[in-house]
């Protein structure tokens, strides 16, 4: 490739964005691989001259029992939440705004929003006094006369999949919203003709010319659910015990509770890893848009 | 601030009025009635930090107060409570919106303008930089702001947020600066013009609202953010309101529930405020999912 001054010119003003995002988000990555095969400590003599152990972090993981567990919950709380809670939800939001008149549609679309635009550690505070053994869900269980469970202690998961749910749905309602509006009216009109039902015209009609955004959604989703770190900290801790210790809140807690910052960058890179998966597939999905 | 989201659907359904007029509205009722159902469940989590700001003797369970008070507002406004810990976030928030949108818009303009071969493959490294879970690099950029003896320095905390930012700045930006028309800056190179003349005094005043709106996309992150700050800025006095709150949370929040709900409308007012400003700017109550998407 023959540089010419021209070119060199051209691509001057994009060094600024290249030495950030090296040193910012490729070093980390990087960094993670790397560190995860030293015995990096928080603090004392290993914490800035780590030595390299080679597998041992890696052999570690395979063996504690937290792992396999937290892998696990990460692809509960993922699907439950993401895949199946807000994309359905998302959806079926986008779909009943439709018919909806149009003060309905104002308030509800502007409830589900606001806790989407909510500061994460504001929602997190609601969720948790929302779910707490003292706070309005048992209240108005109480109401009709039925003791409720302490959800953040009984049921944890639960609670944090619901409450993400409640956070998350005004992007997926969103997307589809915007996907739902550029369906031609004529297609579901033939259909309707023909005698679809509601449930007919939407498996077969709009649902196939939708699904574009149905797997960008989907994958978008994927990926900032598997990033929830302050939701689930703060309204459960990763407690009880591990029982709601998804990867980011192990990643964070063997590093930083138990100063073993090398086990958490183990930990890291596997969540990297996986991030990664989903991005290659969630890109090649989106190449058209930028050949 | 809605109602704009469904607009194009309202034209498409008034044809089939008469088509399916009995079912349609039963069909119709039960949809809202729905939606008023869902909205009630949505608001309730949320209604509970509204009531108990105003309650002095708030609990955790949502309850209409004996008496309105302004006392919990009162009591959480002092230097080293909230002002410190807001003008902190400020600080951040604007710091790496204004690094993200200078960046951006340099990185933006030879993506948009000129034909590169390796263009393409510098938007994929930035479309997959836009995927990547930040919290899961958070460990090792903790270790490497230790080895970089940047732990608890703001300045490194804002071009770290800034950097995480930047690649959905890089696309908002250059989705924005390809809609500006290429022969206006033609005009301006035929007058002897430089690329970076052309970009600030052609380019840059038609994309105003643009850049608004991805400043604000940023400055809103960057404000709501826990997680970074938390782990990477140490000393109380330097850390922005979202780390604060929590601590807060952790020394009175299991007492004082009514400071702790008067504290986070506080926090959270100028997020909403920037989201309503944001729909007004670009016309849609939905441009920031609408930039995510791509």
């Amino acid at each position: 490739m023959a540089v010419s001054s021209r070119g060199v010119a051209r691509v001057v003003p994009l060094a600024p964005a290249v030495v950030l995002l090296a040193l910012f988000m490729l070093g980390p990555v990087i960094w993670s691989f790397y560190g995860s095969f030293t015995n990096t400590a928080l603090t004392g003599p290993t914490a800035l001259n780590p030595e390299w152990i080679g597998f041992d972090n890696y052999v570690a993981l395979i063996g504690d029992p937290d792992f396999p567990k937290s892998l696990w919950l990460t692809v509960v709380f993922v699907f439950l939440s993401a895949v199946v809670g807000q994309n359905v939800m998302g959806i079926a939001l986008a779909g009943l705004l439709r018919s909806a008149v149009k003060p309905v549609r104002s308030i509800a679309s502007t409830v589900v929003v606001a806790a989407w635009v909510l500061p994460e550690i504001v929602a997190a505070f609601a969720a948790y006094a929302f779910f707490h053994s003292e706070g309005t869900l048992n209240t108005l269980l109480g109401g009709i006369g039925i003791t409720g469970p302490d959800w953040l202690y009984s049921t944890p998961m639960l609670a944090v999949i619901l409450a993400n749910i409640w956070r998350g749905t005004a992007f997926s309602m969103m997307v589809y919203s915007a996907a739902l509006a550029e369906v031609p009216p004529e297609l579901t009109e033939a259909a309707q003709l023909d005698g679809a039902n509601g449930l007919q015209r939407l498996a077969w009609v709009t649902l196939p010319v939708i699904r574009r955004s149905i797997s960008t959604n989907l994958m978008l989703t994927t990926l900032q659910t598997l990033s929830v770190f302050t939701l689930i900290y703060v309204m459960t801790g990763g407690g009880p015990g591990t029982d709601s210790s998804t990867l980011p809140i192990l990643a964070y807690q063997e590093a930083f509770k138990f100063a073993q910052v090398g086990y958490g960058t183990a930990i890291a890179t596997v969540m990297i890893i996986v991030g990664g998966i989903f991005s290659v597939i969630y890109i090649r999905a989106l190449r058209p848009e930028v050949d | 601030m809605t109602d704009t989201m469904t607009r194009p659907a309202a034209p498409a359904r008034s044809g089939l009025g008469t088509l399916a007029a009995p079912r349609g509205t039963a069909t119709k009722v039960a949809a809202n009635v729905v939606l008023l159902v869902i909205a009630l469940c949505f608001v309730l989590p949320m209604a509970w930090v509204v009531v108990a700001s105003f309650d002095a003797q708030a609990t955790l369970s949502f309850g209409l107060p004996d008496a309105v008070t302004t006392a919990n507002f009162a009591a959480i406004m002092t230097p080293e409570l909230t002002w410190l810990p807001l003008w902190n976030a400020f600080v951040l928030s604007a710091g790496s919106g204004a690094i993200t949108v200078v960046v951006a818009v340099l990185a933006a303009y030879p993506l948009s303008r000129y034909r590169m071969r390796f263009g393409k493959y510098f938007l994929y490294s930035v479309l997959f930089g836009t995927c990547l879970p930040i919290t899961a690099i958070m460990v090792p950029v903790y270790a490497l702001f230790v080895q970089l003896n940047l732990l608890d320095s703001l300045p490194g905390t804002i071009f770290f947020m800034a950097a995480t930012s930047l690649p959905m700045a890089i696309w908002m930006t250059k989705n924005f600066m390809d809609s500006v028309p290429i022969s206006l800056e033609e005009a301006a190179w035929t007058e002897g013009a430089s690329a970076m003349q052309a970009l600030r005094r052609v380019v840059l005043p038609l994309m105003r609202p643009g850049i608004a709106v991805v400043f604000i996309f940023v400055f809103v992150q960057a404000w709501g953010n826990f997680f970074v700050p938390f782990v990477l800025l140490l000393s109380p006095e330097k850390q922005p309101a979202a780390v604060s709150i929590f601590a807060f949370f952790g020394q009175y929040g299991s007492v004082a529930y009514g400071q702790l709900a008067a504290y986070s409308l506080l926090y959270a007012a100028p997020v909403l405020g920037l989201y309503v400003l944001v729909t007004r700017i670009s016309g849609s109550a939905f441009a920031l999912a609408g930039a995510v998407k791509g």
